[in-house]
C-alpha cells in the first residue's frame, strides 16, 4: 500500500478549515479531543475484528452498548454502589454480550454477503427488545427493587438515570496537568492497552485464522478452519469490546439517558474508523486511534464553525451528521463498487 | 413444511392480529368500527410508499433502503405547493407534480450511484439516503421559502420541522367521498387513488418494458444474452421507485396533516420494507398483491395494538411492538433468502 490514504488527509483538511472558522482555542479543542478519545476509542476498536473477518462494518456494536447499559441498570436495580458495582456491571454486561454475540453470529452465518444490513436490522430489533424490557418489563415482570429509577406510573425505568456513583470512576485516576492540557494518564494507558491487546490478538493463531476467513472463506475452509465458528467468535469478541467501550463512555459522561445513550454509537464509530483510513475490507488498530482523533476533532469544531460561517449552529450539527453518513457512503461506494465491466465478463465467469 | 417456513411471518402476524382482536373484545368498549376505519386510512396512507419498493425489487436491485431520497423529493414538492398557498385538490395535484419532477432528477442520480455498487445496492442505498437527508437539512434551513406558515416565527430563517397543512391540502384525500357503512368510515378517494396507482404499476409490469425489467431481476446474464439493456432497465426501476416514493410521502403527509422535515424521513424505509416482505415478497420478486396483503396486515396490527397498549397503561408499547415486529420480519426475510441461496 504505497498509495496515500485519502480519508485521513481530507479529514485533516476539513478539521483545519473548521478550526479556522470556529475561532476556538487549540488548547480547548485538544482537551476536548482527549476526553472524546478516552470516551469513544474502545467502542471504535470493536469494529476492527469484524472488518478483518470480512464481515464488513459491524453496526451491531449498538447491541454491545445496550448489553453494557442493561448490566448497569441491573446493578443499579440491585443497588450495588462504587467500584464493586461498576465491576460487576461490566461482568454482567460482558455475559450478556457473549450470549447475544453468539446469537448474532449464528444469524450472520446465515446471511453471508449481507452482514452489514443484517447488523443494522439486528440493532433495531435489539433496541426494541431493550425498550420492552426496561420500559414495560421493569415494575411489571422485573420487581421494582429500586424505586428511585422507577417512572411515576409504576412501570418502566426513567429516561434519565444519574450515575453519580460511577461518574469518572476511572477518569480520576492519575490525572496529569500539562500546562492547560489535562491528561487522564490512566485512561489513556487503559485505552492504549485495549488497542495493543487487539493488535496482539490479530497476530495470534486465532487472529491469523480470522484473517484467513476474511480473505477467502473457501480457502479458509480448505485449510481446515471452521469458518462459521470463527465468525461467531469474532461477533462475541466485538460485542464484548463494545460493551466495555460503552461502560467507559457512560462513566465518563456520568449521566445515563437510558433509551438514547447508545443511539448513534454505531454510525459515529464506523465513520471514525473509516476516517482513520480503514476500509470495509481492511482495518488496523492504528486506524482506530488516528480515526478517533480526526473524526472527533472535526465533530468538536463544526457547530462553532457553522455558527460563524452561516450564523447558525444547527447547520454545523447537520454538517457533522452529514459527514458521518457520507463517510460511510463513500467508503461503501469505493470499496464495494465494481469497475465498469460489461455484464458479460463479470457474470459468465460465475457459471 | 416449506409453506410454514416460508410464510412464518405472515402466520405470526396473523395470529398476533387474532390474539389482539380477542383481547380487544375482552378489554371491552373498544371502538371496533373506528379501528377498522383507521386501518383503512392507514392502508392507503402508507401503501403508496410500500408500492414504491416494487419496481426495484422486480428489477433485482433489492429492497430500496434509499427510500428517503424519494421522500425528500416529495417533501420538496409539497413545500413548493405550500409556499404558493395552493389549497385543496389543486394544491395536492401541484405538490405531486413538482414531487414527480424532482423525483425524476433525484432518482436518476440515485440510479447512477446504485449502478456502481452492483450486488450491494441495499446497504449503499441506505447510507446514500441518510446522507441525502442531512444535505436536505441544510437546504431546509437556508431555502428561500416565503410563506410565514412554514418558517420559524422567531429566530430568522429556516423551515419549521413540522408544517401544518390545515390551510392548504391537509386531508383532501381523506375527506373526499368518505362514506359510512355500518359505522365504518370508508375513505373512498384515498383508497381509489391508491388502487389506481396499484393498477397502473401492475399494468406497467405486464407491458414489454415491465417484462424486460422482470427478466433483468430474474437473471442478468439471461437478460443480457436476450439483448436486453440491463443497465437501462435497472435505471428505470430506480427512477420509478423514487418517483412513486415521492408521491407516497405526499399521500402520507396529506393524511397525517403535517409535512415533517429534517430528520423525519431518516428511518422511514424500514416499516415500508417490512410491510412488503410481510406481504410475501422474498426480496427477489415483488408484486402489487404483496403490497396490498403486507400493508393491510402490518397497519391493522399497528392500529389494533394502540388502544390495547393504552389500556395496559404503557402507551409506548405499540410503538415498541411495531419496531420489534418490523425488524424481525426484515431479519427473517434476510435469513430466509440466505438459506435459499446456499441450498
Amino acid at each position: 500500500m504505497k498509495r496515500i490514504n485519502l480519508a485521513p488527509v481530507s479529514f485533516l483538511a476539513l478539521f483545519f478549515g473548521g478550526l479556522f472558522f470556529s475561532k476556538m482555542s487549540v488548547i480547548f479543542v485538544l482537551n476536548e479531543v482527549i476526553t472524546r478519545f478516552i470516551r469513544d476509542a474502545v467502542l471504535v476498536l470493536a469494529l476492527v475484528l469484524p472488518i478483518i473477518a470480512g464481515m464488513g462494518i459491524n453496526f451491531a456494536i449498538v447491541v454491545g452498548a445496550m448489553c453494557a447499559q442493561a448490566g448497569i441498570l441491573f446493578i443499579i436495580i440491585a443497588q450495588i454502589n462504587g467500584i464493586a458495582g461498576f465491576v460487576s456491571a461490566a461482568f454482567l454486561g460482558i455475559g450478556f454480550s457473549a450470549a447475544v454475540g453468539y446469537l448474532v453470529g449464528r444469524c450472520l452465518n446465515r446471511v453471508k454477503g449481507k452482514e452489514m444490513i443484517a447488523t443494522i436490522v439486528i440493532g433495531m430489533l435489539a433496541n426494541g427488545v431493550y425498550q420492552l424490557v426496561f420500559l414495560v418489563g421493569y415494575g411489571t415482570v422485573i420487581p421494582a427493587h429500586n424505586r428511585e429509577i422507577l417512572l411515576s406510573t409504576g412501570k418502566g425505568v426513567r429516561s434519565m438515570v444519574d450515575l453519580a456513583d460511577y461518574r469518572n470512576i476511572l477518569d480520576r485516576i492519575w490525572v496529569v496537568e500539562l500546562g492547560d492540557v489535562t491528561i487522564p494518564v490512566f485512561m489513556v494507558l487503559l485505552v492504549l492497552a485495549f488497542c495493543s491487546v487487539v493488535a496482539y490478538f490479530v497476530n495470534t493463531r486465532i487472529g491469523q485464522q480470522i484473517k484467513a476467513v476474511g480473505q477467502d472463506t473457501d480457502t479458509a475452509e480448505v485449510l481446515g478452519i471452521d469458518v462459521n465458528r470463527i465468525r461467531i467468535t469474532v461477533m462475541i469478541l466485538s460485542l464484548a469490546i463494545a460493551c466495555l467501550g460503552q461502560m467507559i463512555y457512560l462513566q465518563n459522561i456520568g449521566m445515563f439517558s437510558v433509551y438514547t445513550a447508545h443511539g448513534n454509537s454505531d454510525i459515529i464509530s464506523a465513520a471514525a474508523i473509516l476516517a482513520g483510513g480503514a476500509t470495509i475490507k481492511e482495518a488496523r488498530v492504528r486506524h482506530v486511534i488516528l480515526g478517533v482523533f480526526l473524526f472527533h476533532s472535526l465533530f468538536i469544531v463544526s457547530p462553532q464553525a457553522g455558527q460563524h460561517i452561516f450564523g447558525n449552529a444547527a447547520l454545523g450539527e447537520y454538517f457533522r451528521s452529514f459527514v458521518a453518513y457520507a463517510t460511510i457512503t463513500v467508503a461503501l461506494i469505493l470499496n464495494l463498487g465494481t469497475r465498469t465491466v460489461p455484464p458479460m465478463q463479470t457474470k459468465v465467469k460465475d457459471q | 413444511m416449506p409453506l410454514l417456513k416460508r410464510n412464518a411471518p405472515q402466520f405470526f402476524v396473523f395470529f398476533f392480529l387474532v390474539a389482539m382482536a380477542v383481547a380487544t373484545l375482552f378489554v371491552g368498549d373498544m371502538p371496533l368500527a373506528g379501528l377498522v376505519g383507521d386501518a383503512l386510512v392507514r392502508l392507503f396512507m402508507n401503501g403508496v410508499m410500500v408500492l414504491s419498493l416494487v419496481p426495484m425489487l422486480s428489477a433485482g436491485v433489492g429492497v430500496n433502503y434509499g427510500l428517503p431520497i424519494g421522500l425528500l423529493a416529495g417533501l420538496l414538492g409539497m413545500c413548493v405547493a405550500v409556499n404558493y398557498r395552493l389549497g385543496g385538490i389543486a394544491g395536492f395535484a401541484g405538490a405531486i407534480l413538482v414531487a414527480v419532477l424532482i423525483g425524476l432528477i433525484f432518482g436518476y442520480a440515485y440510479a447512477r450511484v446504485s449502478r456502481r455498487v452492483k450486488g450491494h445496492e441495499e446497504i449503499t442505498g441506505l447510507f446514500v439516503g441518510c446522507s441525502a437527508v442531512f444535505i436536505m437539512c441544510f437546504f431546509w434551513n437556508v431555502a428561500p421559502f416565503t410563506n410565514p406558515e412554514m418558517l420559524w416565527i422567531i429566530g430568522g430563517g429556516g423551515l419549521r420541522p413540522t408544517i401544518g397543512l390545515e390551510s392548504t391540502f391537509g386531508k383532501v384525500l381523506n375527506d373526499l367521498g368518505t362514506f359510512n357503512v355500518g359505522g365504518i368510515q370508508i375513505p373512498l378517494a384515498g383508497l381509489s387513488f391508491f388502487g389506481a396507482l396499484c393498477l397502473l404499476l401492475s399494468l406497467y409490469l405486464h407491458t414489454r418494458s415491465g417484462r424486460a425489467m422482470a427478466a433483468v431481476g430474474e437473471s442478468e446474464t439471461f437478460a443480457f444474452f436476450s439483448g436486453i439493456n440491463v443497465g437501462k432497465y435497472k435505471t428505470i426501476a430506480v427512477v420509478q421507485s423514487t418517483v412513486i416514493a415521492a408521491v407516497g410521502i405526499c399521500v402520507y403527509a396529506q393524511s397525517y396533516g403535517f409535512i415533517e422535515l429534517y430528520n423525519a424521513p431518516l428511518m422511514m424505509a424500514f416499516p415500508a420494507a417490512s410491510a412488503i416482505l410481510l406481504g410475501g415478497s422474498t426480496g427477489k420478486r415483488a408484486s402489487v398483491i404483496h403490497v396490498l396483503v403486507g400493508t393491510s396486515l402490518f397497519q391493522t396490527a399497528y392500529v389494533f395494538s394502540g388502544p390495547l397498549a393504552n389500556s395496559l397503561l404503557v402507551p409506548e408499547l405499540s410503538e415498541i411492538l411495531r419496531v420489534i415486529i418490523s425488524s424481525s420480519i426484515i431479519l427473517y426475510a434476510l435469513i430466509y433468502a440466505g438459506e435459499g441461496k446456499s441450498a
